[in-house]
């Protein structure tokens, strides 16, 4: 039905004009470029090269390395944070999420910067621990997106489950075990989902530290820095790739498990 | 399958929520084993809450629970040989029926091969053969909470505890279940301790009816006797459908009440305040002349096995159930024999009486508005945005013509020479001195006895109005 004489058809209009420019068109040149080299000769040369070249492959490995103990740590810090969050008896839980959320709301470069001081005056010279400090840094960043979808799936959790595990026999541990964490699997997922990405990649953060150690991200900077457009494409499409093939395998399985209690992404 | 020995023991029970609600107090109860005991009473009236301190969700204030003489009180769940059928069946999600209803036994430690057999036992019970590596998405209600009772029963409690099991169940399938269960309960001989507001589902399916308000015992008794025998207005009110007026003895086995005077077998002192208790069902209706009270015909309801009449006597109703029809504006008699008429001691000389919500929505009494807003009447309810009213259940209901059993205390009702001020007028036709107040029994233009305590001395026959502050009321919806 025509609302303010606009039809379904031209409202969509924008959204794809959107689409078309911001998304597709992107997306034909990334693999134009990652396909042909200097001259414009479609080549393949650039994806072999990705998996020739020793210090790209390191840089993988190493960006890899990364993102599993910083999504590691996230869980490890979250997940209790989130448990405690949802079970807590206080009236106003909303509030007590917000102190966590909070951080989100101030400038990442200023909340980075401020970190980098305190490491400073702590480590001395930064460049010592680069490993440490680049987990430490995405770690504080990123933390919060770890909390939201775990808080999410657990205070939406039904507790009568928990109190009928608890009356089959099962202690509180058991219960913890056998019905709550497998039951917060969706929210770990897309926890995981959402900081394990973006630590492959954000060398912002790496370079606000002043950390010269380099990962994806920082990789493909690099090549279009030195205008090889060419091989920093190639690498941002294998990324993508990767990227792609993450979220159909999570998104099968949170999909088939969040049937019974809703969704868990944000 | 009863015998005589008590498996659970309730003593002194009492639960005081951290906010301060009292939701049981001094709870008492001994249930023998194999009995079908149910809980009955409104929302809020502390029967889950007692539920629950038996299986050990909830610990009680006070008091102790003893099963097998043995006190459990503060056993934690997982320790009690007990188990639940919660309301929305609290099936795990991420299992299937196998691993849910084996949940129980994997937790004992039990072998597969057991486990194998006992499922497929507890499934043949309930009617589910082989829906073993079904997932719980894919249940019926109805089916879901057949394996909930499964999954309790499998592990061979000897309490069942099931909380409101067929509330979220549409009616055929709720009078199946009740059945059902009914039918499991003679086979398997455990002892079941049953939550339930639906008066009906009480009556057909227990042993035993233990009726609760504000977190007391009001009554405890067979259905039998729970219907006949009601010990106050309270339970009168709630188990089926009854006419209740206040009254006074006047004689030997007669009572006042309703306008009219009555023979009854109920031997209670001459000028005892009563509450009188008279079922629809029980009332003749006669010509006029024959009748002990006359009334004027204001609706009849055809109801399939019957005819729902209501006549209207001064301004006391009474609804009568009838195989003949009457005609709405007819001058009727009605008549009742004594030993239908269920006499008790109006022993906290509650004051009830009828008010109707009108057609703007507002309570009415005596063509005046008492000022409550419909939210606080009908227990539950809430309005949308766009003023529907919804109950408990986020149906949508229309208040209007629905009738509201008002209660209010003597005490808090205040006597005035000012009669308009009050919400009814009447005058003093009685008075005793109760050692710090009087106690009055005002008898007002509509026919109707209020007792009032106060502490001046009026003198008989005094006209007076009465005010009744509206938050000094409760609400409770009539049938």
């Amino acid at each position: 039905m025509p609302v303010f004489g606009l039809t379904r058809k031209s409202l969509r209009i924008p959204y794809v004009l959107f689409l078309a420019v911001f998304v597709v068109a992107p997306l034909f040149v990334l693999i134009y470029y990652a396909f042909t080299n200097g001259s414009g000769q479609p080549t393949m040369r650039n994806l072999t090269g990705f998996f020739t070249d020793p210090n790209t492959l390191g840089t993988l490995c190493y960006s890899f390395a990364i993102a599993f103990v910083c999504t590691l740590v996230c869980l490890l810090i979250a997940y209790p944070t989130a448990y405690i969050l949802a079970n807590s008896g206080f009236r106003h839980k909303s509030v007590l999420l917000m102190i966590f959320i909070l951080p989100m709301w101030i400038n990442f470069s200023l909340r980075i910067t401020a970190l980098k001081e305190i490491l400073t005056m702590i480590e001395g010279n930064l460049a010592m621990y680069p490993f440490f400090n680049a987990v430490l840094g995405m770690t504080y960043d990123f933390l919060p997106f770890m909390i939201l979808p775990i808080y999410n799936t657990l205070s939406k959790l039904d507790p009568s489950l928990i109190e009928a595990a608890k009356d089959l026999g099962a202690d509180e541990t058991q219960a913890f075990f056998r019905v709550t964490l497998p039951l917060s699997v969706p929210g770990i997922i897309s926890g995981i989902s959402m900081v394990f990405l973006p630590s492959m990649t954000n060398y912002v953060v790496l370079d606000m530290l002043y950390n010269s150690t380099y990962i994806m991200g920082s990789l493909i900077g690099s090549y279009f820095a030195a205008y090889n457009w060419h091989g920093g494409s190639m690498i941002a499409l294998i990324l993508l790739a990767i990227i792609c093939l993450f979220t159909l395998v999570t998104e099968s399985y949170t999909e088939e498990d969040s049937k019974g209690i809703g969704g868990a992404m944000l | 399958m009863t015998t005589n020995e008590n498996i659970i023991e309730l003593k002194h029970l009492t639960k005081k929520f951290e906010d301060g609600f009292l939701a049981v107090s001094d709870f008492n109860l001994e249930v023998k084993k194999g009995e079908f005991v149910t809980f009955l009473g409104p929302s809020g009236c502390g029967k889950t809450t007692t539920l629950r301190m038996i299986a050990g969700f909830d610990l009680p204030t006070e008091g102790q629970i003893l099963l097998n003489g043995r006190d459990i009180t503060k056993l934690p769940p997982y320790q009690r040989p007990i188990n639940t059928v919660f309301q929305r069946y609290a099936l795990f999600p991420h299992m299937n029926i196998y691993e849910n209803i084996a949940f129980g036994l994997r937790q004992k430690k039990t072998k597969e091969d057991v486990i194998k057999k006992k499922v497929k036992k507890v499934l043949d019970l309930v009617d589910l053969e082989g829906f073993e590596g079904r997932s719980v998405q894919t249940l019926s209600g109805g089916q879901q909470q057949r394996i909930a009772i499964a999954r309790a029963l499998v592990n061979e409690p000897e309490i069942l505890l099931l909380d409101e099991p067929l509330g979220a169940l549409d009616l055929k399938m709720r009078k199946e279940m009740q059945l059902e269960l009914k039918q499991m309960h003679d086979e398997l001989g455990i002892t079941f301790i049953y939550v339930t507001h639906d008066q009906e589902e009480a009556l057909t399916m227990s042993d035993r009816i233990v009726v609760m308000s504000e977190g007391r015992i009001q009554q405890l008794g067979t259905p039998e006797d729970i219907y006949n025998e009601p010990k106050n207005a309270f339970v009168a009110d709630f188990i089926g459908e009854s006419n209740i007026f206040n009254g006074i003895m006047t004689g030997k086995l007669r009572a006042r009440f309703c306008g009219g005077e009555f023979e009854c077998v109920d031997d209670i002192d001459e000028g005892t305040h009563i509450t009188a208790v008279v079922r629809p069902e029980d009332v003749e209706i006669t010509p006029p002349e024959e009748g002990t009270i006359r009334g004027i015909v204001s609706s009849v309801i055809f109801k399939g096995m019957h005819y729902e009449i209501t006549i209207e006597s001064g301004k006391n109703e009474m609804v009568v159930r009838s195989v003949h029809s009457a005609r709405p504006g007819d001058t009727v008699g009605m008549r009742v024999e004594p030993d239908n008429i269920h006499v008790m001691i109006a022993e906290n000389h509650t004051n009830y009486f009828t008010a109707e919500i009108n057609s703007d929505f507002r309570l009415e009494y005596n063509d005046k508005l008492l000022d409550t807003s419909l939210t606080k009447i009908i227990k539950g309810s809430r309005r949308t945005e766009d003023g529907t009213l919804l109950d408990g259940s986020g149906d949508a209901i229309d208040p209007r013509k629905t009738r509201i059993l008002v209660s209010i205390q003597p005490q808090d009702i205040i006597m005035t020479d000012h009669v308009e001020e009050g919400l009814v007028e009447g005058n003093i036709r009685n008075l005793i001195y109760k050692g710090d107040h009087y106690s009055y029994v005002i008898h007002t233009d509509l026919e109707q006895d209020f007792i009032v305590d106060d502490e001046y001395l009026w003198n008989m026959d005094d006209h007076v109005g009465l005010i009744m502050p509206v938050e000094k009321m409760t609400f409770q919806l009539k049938k």
